[in-house]
């Protein structure tokens, strides 16, 4: 007899984190649209603020709507427990604060989405917390970047835009040679394709606003820690997870709450202090996501690999990044990693550079032209001058964003619609 | 606190000091440590109650090689408890700490003053797949106690805790455990033949506190031992499995604090 299963995912993206509601029996999850609860008695007051006894207090720090998404992105990524912030942004943001202060040094891919790189490269050393970014395809890149100060490693699953794919088993491997954590973005791949702390990542962050979300009308991010990493081995590293912490209590994280410490640090100094919490009413939008997100997943990746196939055959296209092709340089890892397909995000280079690029951009009647991607409907953009307009010339060329880069997010539309779309906009860039 | 007792480091998570007159001592179970009592831990901190939960010898931050019976383990836990300073034990325990605790009960006469046992039954059988698993394929046997150690309510979730999973924080406790601690626990669990003649030495009130949902120990196990007890009463609680604590916190704060009120 093999072991008895746990609940797989497609049924947790339905159920995980909820159950009927107690009070009214409903059946879908209830916005709790409320800013506090009412404590029965100043024992249960107290003893909530104190982290002595469960239950909400505020919903800056917790909300009922918003632990549903939160316990159901904790099963689906086999995590030990997430917090629901803002934005995917607010997510690395909190995720990093929660690991470091000042003097702390982070390791991170250099193609990243570009209001990441904006974060490491330029805000952060603001609050005296630097970054070396290296290339995503080298772990031994990553291993050389780590200095006595380095706190953390850093990466996309599949980079944005040139869906570079990250050995995240061997870059796990070398951030625990270090002692320390990998912290993965795992937006563009979300759980379906792949659970990235069952590969070795000790965090995985999503921004919920692209495929979870997959309707564009909310914004959103996630914290959830694989509860793995045991921080007290390298406590010296680590003092806001392994020494008493004055803002509550002299309360040590790691030796109360084991595999919860920096989950529970996240939510009680993260969203406490920081204050980019979700709120009920997003996290109700964000759950109609969720429980058709294996369904939609599978459309957008098998139009994704139609979109791809017919680009690369196109003359007015120089080449196509997506890993699903046997042309990409990560194919093979993609095949390993990702056997339900590599994404929905593809780039690629327009012959006629950045001309040809407005003109197809500007071309496109089904493609959206926005800031965005995961959506359910269909995207593109131009990076150089948009997402990732913000790194410089050095920066870009090391991300492998030239002038001709295009990007789109396939959407879940007839593929051989967005072909013929495509295929009209491409024929009017060449002119 | 840490503590050095018999050649080892022995931690336990609250605090005491020598001129209590009692405190409340929290015992894990198989392969656990004391983050299974984290709640219950800050809460007796909380309201200035003495209050120690033990890691036992080879478990969570405590040194030392597990102890290989559950008569084995009640002498050690009086032992350890006596030199540290703690004369009368308030004394809960949850699963083989159930047993280790009502072992230690018969044994410590008036030293227990009151004892909870949390996901209790008498025999505490193991399953041989459980229990080779524990000795040959740990990954299978972590798997076994996640899945029946939950109730199908933890499974599915709306844990009390904003966004923690119960059934993974439990699972990582027993990926924590060193090797062959899981196979020595449940080898002691399996083999312990006391507890209805420990149940008739037991003079302090008992209060057993189980899982309506409970696989690997049905409230109904309890039976024979609560009528051998002197002074027993059960407390159900609703929706939850084995893991009690973590599956339903906020049920099992308030029958532990009931079971162990002064």
């Amino acid at each position: 007899m093999s072991a008895p299963k746990s609940l797989r995912p497609d049924t947790l993206s339905l159920h995980a984190g909820q159950q009927p509601d107690p009070a009214t029996g409903a059946r879908a999850v209830p916005i709790y649209q409320t800013t506090s609860f009412v404590f029965s008695d100043h024992d249960e007051a107290g003893s909530r603020f104190d982290i002595a006894r469960s239950g909400h207090v505020y919903s800056r720090i917790s909300n009922p709507t918003v632990a549903v998404l939160e316990e159901r992105m904790a099963a689906l990524e086999d995590g030990v427990g997430a917090v629901a912030t803002a934005s995917g942004m607010a997510a690395i943001h909190i995720a990093i604060a929660t690991l470091m202060g000042a003097g702390g040094h982070i390791v991170a891919a250099r193609s990243l989405y570009g209001g990441t790189h904006n974060l490491l490269a330029y805000t952060l050393p603001r609050f005296g917390i630097e970054t070396t970014f290296v290339d995503p395809r080298d772990p031994a890149a990553f291993a050389s970047a780590i200095t006595d100060q380095t706190r953390l490693v850093f990466a996309e699953t599949i980079a944005n835009p040139r869906c570079e794919v990250l050995d995240i088993a061997g870059v796990a491997e070398v951030a625990h040679g270090a002692g320390l954590p990998l912290a993965v973005d795992a937006t563009l791949t979300t759980p379906h394709l792949i659970q990235p702390l069952q590969h070795g990542a000790d965090i995985a962050i999503h921004s919920l606003t692209k495929f979870i979300g997959g309707h564009g009308i909310a914004l959103g991010g996630v914290i959830v820690d694989a509860g793995r990493f045991e921080w007290e081995s390298v406590a010296s590293k680590f003092p806001t997870l392994c020494e008493p912490y004055e803002g509550f209590h002299g309360l040590d994280f790691s030796e109360e709450f084991g595999p919860a410490a920096f989950i529970l640090r996240a939510r009680r100094e993260g969203l406490r202090d920081f204050g980019a919490a979700m709120s009920a009413d997003t996290a109700s939008r964000i759950l109609q996501g969720v429980e058709t997100l294996p369904l939609r997943m599978q459309k957008h990746v098998s139009n994704a690999m139609a979109i791809a196939e017919f680009l690369e055959a196109h003359e007015a296209v120089a080449s196509v990044a997506y890993p699903g092709l046997a042309s990409h340089p990560d194919h093979d890892l993609a095949s390993r990693l990702y056997p339900r397909g590599s994404g929905a995000v593809l780039s690629f280079e327009i012959n006629g550079g950045r001309e040809a690029g407005r003109r197809l951009i500007e071309g496109l009647e089904l493609f959206s032209h926005l800031a965005n991607v995961g959506d359910a409907k269909s995207l593109v953009i131009h990076p150089a001058s948009t997402t990732h307009a913000r790194m410089d010339d050095d920066a870009l060329r090391a991300a492998g964003i030239s002038e001709s880069l295009v990007r789109l997010s396939v959407g879940l539309e007839d593929p051989a619609d967005l072909i013929a779309d495509l295929s009209r906009a491409l024929h009017r860039s060449q002119k | 606190m840490n503590f050095q007792f018999e050649s080892n480091d022995i931690f336990a998570a609250g605090e005491f000091d020598k001129t209590d007159s009692e405190v409340i001592v929290l015992v894990h179970g198989a392969a656990m440590d004391h983050c299974v009592w984290a709640f219950h831990t800050r809460y007796f901190r909380y309201i200035d109650q003495p209050v120690l939960a033990i890691d036992l010898p080879g478990h969570g931050r405590s040194t030392g090689t597990p102890l290989a019976s559950i008569p084995q383990a009640a002498d050690w836990l009086l032992a350890f408890t006596q030199n540290i300073g703690v004369e009368t034990l308030c004394l809960a325990g949850h699963s083989m700490g159930a047993l280790i605790a009502l072992e230690a009960a018969a044994r410590g006469g008036g030293r227990i003053s009151r004892l909870a046992l949390l996901g209790f039954g008498f025999p505490m059988a193991v399953s041989d797949l459980l229990l080779d698993a524990a000795d040959d394929d740990r990954a299978s046997a972590e798997q076994m106690m996640t899945v029946w150690g939950n109730g199908h309510g933890a499974h599915i979730g709306a844990n009390p805790v904003a966004g923690l999973r119960a059934t993974t924080f439990s699972k990582r406790l027993l990926e924590r455990a060193a090797d062959g601690v899981l196979h020595t626990d449940l080898s002691a669990c399996q083999a312990y033949e006391g507890g209805i003649e420990a149940a008739r030495n037991v003079s302090c009130p008992v209060t057993i506190i189980s899982g309506s949902d409970d696989k690997m120990t049905p409230a109904r196990n309890a039976q024979a031992t609560i009528e051998a007890l002197k002074n027993a009463r059960q407390t159900v609680i609703p929706n939850s499995g084995h893991m009690l604590s973590s599956e339903q916190p906020e049920a099992t704060h308030q029958a532990l604090v009931a079971a162990l009120a002064a």
